[in-house]
């Protein structure tokens, strides 16, 4: 048996030592929002902080992680109520969702070590896969929770052209405008 | 309704779904099985379309308006969705169709997922459930909003009647009827009761609204589904906890058409929480355990052998061989073929050949192939998502014997689909063989990311070669397409090739308009394709045979533009006349992103124009490569004339999922063949592009209004040729075989 620290919890789990974090946390502790994606910490599903530091659960034995804080999306708030969480809603950043919880997870450990972080901080550290491809707003989430977003878009750029050719400007949810030539 | 199984029927797969239409729904076939295996189980109808009359009750007790409305007391809107959920935003859409009918508050409105089983009960009220070929909304949209408009009359209906006034005299929005004369008003949520009491209207006394005027779709409206997925509780199928639940872990013969021969069960029965191994089938093995990460440990261990056949020979090299005979063979068939092409190619002054290459594709949707079944002697239940719940529900019943009625499938949102969750239910079906040997016993099956990889359905591999002839003012005269390689019908679909004429292949290149029409007229056209099969299972991926005919056609018009020293868009609209709106979207798209306008040095401009799911896609991208041979896309614009925006923000999203889709292939995609099996098992060899890759995406919408189209796939095969093409503006040369990392190239 193996004593852990999850979101502030101590709980006991019956797990050989050698099992990854991942699998203790859905299967045994029942904290399902961290995903499988690869079991090769290549895709970022299953990122969870441990001592604050951004990890990739599925390589991770559990019995490294005993006594440590171990935070998982369950834990990030106690309502879905981190900026970055109300930020991916507002943006509706989401699209299949599956990615999301490892996305927001180390975008959380990105604010934490640089809370007004740059285009390039966000490409250095946002290495987790989306298929879906939701990757302009997360970027924009992550630029909008940080307050250093320039605009108030969600990152997408939208062009409306009517039948006559004429143009008109997306504004409701938050979706950019179109560049000038549409004004 | 009578429900009869009739062994060994000839009808399979998707196909049977789609005699639905073709026998007016009085009798139709649901079906799962592969051609030739299995059985398929006939379903006759005696009611015709639908069991209207048979209403359910919600959760709350509140009765249903129609199939596809409930109205709560508390003015809480229920619309009933029956197509899957993977992303593709398509619960929204269709719920904003409803409720811009029905007229009722928007905020007030949550979606309700039907069974295939209560579908099935209702005689197909909810019509057909599959989702593919991006037709969530356009396949559905007349009838949901014939729902939402129907719900409405009822409800109104029952204001008048409570009011004893002439329904005319009232007017609703918002979810409030009011009746000006005796400044009266009701809320939906009060006149509920009455409404679902009422006789539905005359199918003939319902009038649509124009779309132009619409309030709720057409407009970007959040998503409704976008809350659970920011905090971890939304449950996929790989979520999925049921009391006293198992765990399988997969292995299955890593060569396709290979056996299981033997395994030795006694080396790991002894390891920690396993509960049992299992022969799944002639090619698949299984350890079951208490837990999914000790039935793969235990899995690992077990000691297994394979007879991998004759298959085990075949390579790469060997594929790509046996599809170059394609290109010259004269076994190919003509789809299109006017004038004489390839005399008008013999005789022009100018000439351009060039043979193109594209690979296999595996989807690798973020959540791999998962499935829970609980068999008993009289039940039959799986947990799963899929793109096509009644393919789901026939899996199941034929593999667990048990009849259709004593069958359910409780669908989740996909992790992903792409179109690996729509034909096929191979996972499906070894989930219920597992789950027969622990009767009682809910056991969830996962496949690991390494079985994901090696055991799709993948992009089918392909070659073409193009020939053109240009006269000596450089205009096109004749052109010959010629495409060697796997069809995906003649492993998934074989009754939909008819005289050994495969036309799927062809998509993009088809001469007859709506639907994946060629956007050129040339003076002499000749389009073929020669059927090259190999023993790698293909199927529909993303855009399916769009992403790489559009490759091969919209690349060589720019080789043969650069030939006849044109630029690449007025080469191509000298030959877009006959098609206004492939015309119309490209000219769009060309005109938002400024073509013809100075770049900064070293940044090339690239065009395409494709279409597909009777959509019209084009696209600009703009592009720099370095002395490294290092790629960066600076700006993509995206246009599609969908026909129809039901929400111009989701379709936004779906643009740029596309280009992270459609550029992940032609930067990195390929899943080569060594010794018969897939080499790339994981995300380490099949790279998927990364935040920092992505380029920034605009969205053009352009649409006409007249015609509904799909979103979810069309603009896909636009993304690569856009890019390809400035890449090959600023290096002098095409580039030719994908993916593109082959070439020397990196991304940045």
């Amino acid at each position: 048996m193996l004593s852990l620290n999850v979101n502030g919890k101590a709980v006991t789990v019956d797990a050989e030592p050698g099992t990854p974090l991942l699998w203790v946390l859905r299967e045994q502790v029942g904290l399902t929002g961290t995903k499988y994606g690869c079991g090769v910490a290549q895709c970022g599903s299953c990122s969870v902080h441990i001592d604050g530091q951004l990890m990739r659960s599925c390589v991770m034995p559990v019995s490294a992680v005993a006594g440590k804080r171990i935070t998982t999306i369950e834990g990030l708030s106690a309502d879905a109520s981190h900026p970055l969480q109300k930020a991916w809603v507002e943006f509706d950043v989401p699209q299949c969702g599956y990615c999301q919880s490892g996305q927001i997870m180390a975008a959380a450990a990105l604010l934490r070590a640089k809370p007004r972080p740059t285009d390039k901080d966000i490409d250095d550290a946002m290495t987790n896969i989306c298929r879906c491809g939701t990757y302009q707003r997360i970027r924009a989430a992550i630029h909008k929770a940080a307050g250093t977003a320039k605009g108030s878009g969600n990152g997408s750029v939208v062009h409306l052209v009517g039948e006559t050719g004429a143009s008109a400007t997306l504004a409701a949810n938050g979706t950019d405008a179109s560049p000038a030539s549409d004004a | 309704m009578t429900t009869k199984i009739s062994k060994g029927s000839a009808q399979v797969g998707n196909a049977g779904i789609d005699t639905a239409a073709s026998l007016g729904r009085r009798h139709f076939i649901v079906g799962s099985a592969m051609a030739g295996g299995g059985l398929a189980l006939g379903i006759s109808i005696a009611g015709g379309a639908g069991d209207a009359a048979a209403q359910m009750v919600d959760a709350t007790g509140a009765p249903e308006i129609n199939a596809w409305v409930v109205v709560r007391p508390d003015d809480t809107t229920v619309v009933r969705v029956v197509r899957s959920e993977m992303g593709q935003g398509t619960h929204t859409g269709l719920a904003q169709l409803v409720c811009e009918e029905l007229e009722c508050d928007w905020s007030k409105v949550t979606l309700e997922a039907v069974t295939a089983g209560r579908n099935l009960a209702r005689k197909r009220v909810w019509g057909d459930m599959s989702t593919g070929g991006s037709r969530g909304i356009r396949g559905s949209q007349d009838y949901v909003r014939r729902g939402g408009a129907a719900a409405r009359m009822m409800l109104m209906q029952a204001a008048a009647d409570g009011w004893q006034v002439p329904v005319g005299e009232l007017t609703v929005a918002n979810g409030v009827i009011s009746h000006a004369a005796s400044s009266r008003t009701v809320r939906y949520g009060q006149v509920a009761t009455a409404a679902a009491k009422l006789t539905p209207p005359d199918a003939k006394s319902i009038k649509l609204k124009d779309p132009r005027a619409w309030k709720i779709a057409g407009k970007p409206m959040r998503r409704l589904d976008t809350a659970p997925k920011v905090d971890g509780s939304k449950v996929y199928s790989i979520d999925v906890r049921l009391p006293g639940m198992l765990n399988a872990a997969v292995k299955q013969c890593p060569v396709f058409g290979g056996r299981l021969v033997s395994f030795d069960q006694a080396k790991v029965m002894g390891m920690p929480g396993v509960k049992g191994v299992v022969r799944v089938n002639d090619t698949t093995v299984a350890v079951v355990a208490d837990t999914w990460w000790r039935a793969k440990t235990a899995l690992d261990a077990l000691p297994i052998v394979w007879d991998e056949g004759p298959n085990a020979k075949v390579n790469s090299a060997s594929i790509a061989a046996h599809l170059r005979t394609g290109l010259t063979s004269d076994d190919a068939f003509a789809d299109t073929d006017y004038g004489d092409a390839l005399k008008a190619i013999a005789g022009a002054p100018r000439k351009l050949e060039a043979v193109y290459t594209t690979p296999y594709l595996a989807h690798a949707t973020m959540e791999p192939m998962v499935c829970t079944a609980r068999i008993t002697a009289d039940r039959g239940e799986i947990w799963v998502a899929t793109q096509n719940q009644e393919s789901a529900l026939a899996a199941l019943a034929e593999t667990s014997g048990l009849p259709l009625a004593q069958c359910e499938v409780y669908n989740h949102d996909l992790g992903g689909g792409f179109g690996r969750r729509v034909t096929v239910p191979d996972f499906i079906r070894q989930s219920v063989l597992i789950g027969r040997q622990f009767p009682g016993v809910p056991v969830k099956m996962i496949w690991s990311r390494e079985e994901d990889q090696a055991h799709d359905f993948y992009r089918p591999v392909s070659q073409c070669k193009l020939s053109a002839g240009l006269d000596a003012k450089g205009n096109l005269t004749g052109l010959h397409i010629r495409v060697s390689g796997q069809s995906i019908n003649a492993a998934l679909n074989p009754a939909a090739i008819k005289d050994g004429k495969d036309v799927r292949q062809l998509q993009g290149f088809w001469k007859e308009p709506g639907d994946a029409q060629i956007g050129y007229t040339v003076p002499n056209m000749r389009i073929e394709y020669a059927m090259r099969n190999t023993h790698v299972p293909p199927g529909p991926w993303r855009g399916v045979n769009t992403t790489q005919n559009g490759v091969y056609l919209e690349c060589f018009m720019d080789e043969l533009a650069k030939l006849a020293g044109r630029d690449p868009l007025e080469f191509r609209r000298a030959l877009m006349g006959s098609h206004p709106k492939h015309l119309g979207v490209l000219n769009a798209v060309a005109e938002k992103a400024g073509w013809g306008k100075p770049l900064p040095k070293g940044v090339f401009r690239g065009i395409a124009q494709f279409m597909g799911y009777a959509s019209y896609s084009a696209a600009v991208a703009e592009v720099t490569v370095n002395a490294k041979r290092q790629v960066k896309v600076h700006r993509l614009l995206l246009g599609t004339d969908c026909g129809h925006q039901v929400n111009p923000d989701q379709i936004a999203a779906q643009v740029e999922g596309s280009v992270a889709y459609g550029l992940t292939a032609a930067y990195f995609g390929e899943c080569t063949v060594d010794k018969g099996r897939i080499v790339e098992t994981n995300f380490d060899r099949y790279r998927i592009m990364k935040l920092a890759e992505m380029p920034k995406v605009e969205t053009v919408i352009a649409p006409t209004w007249d015609f509904w189209g799909g979103v979810g796939e069309p603009t896909i095969c636009v993304a690569a040729p856009a890019v390809m093409n400035a890449i090959a503006a600023a290096i002098g040369r095409p580039v030719r075989n994908l993916p593109l990392k082959n070439e020397g190239f990196t991304f940045i």
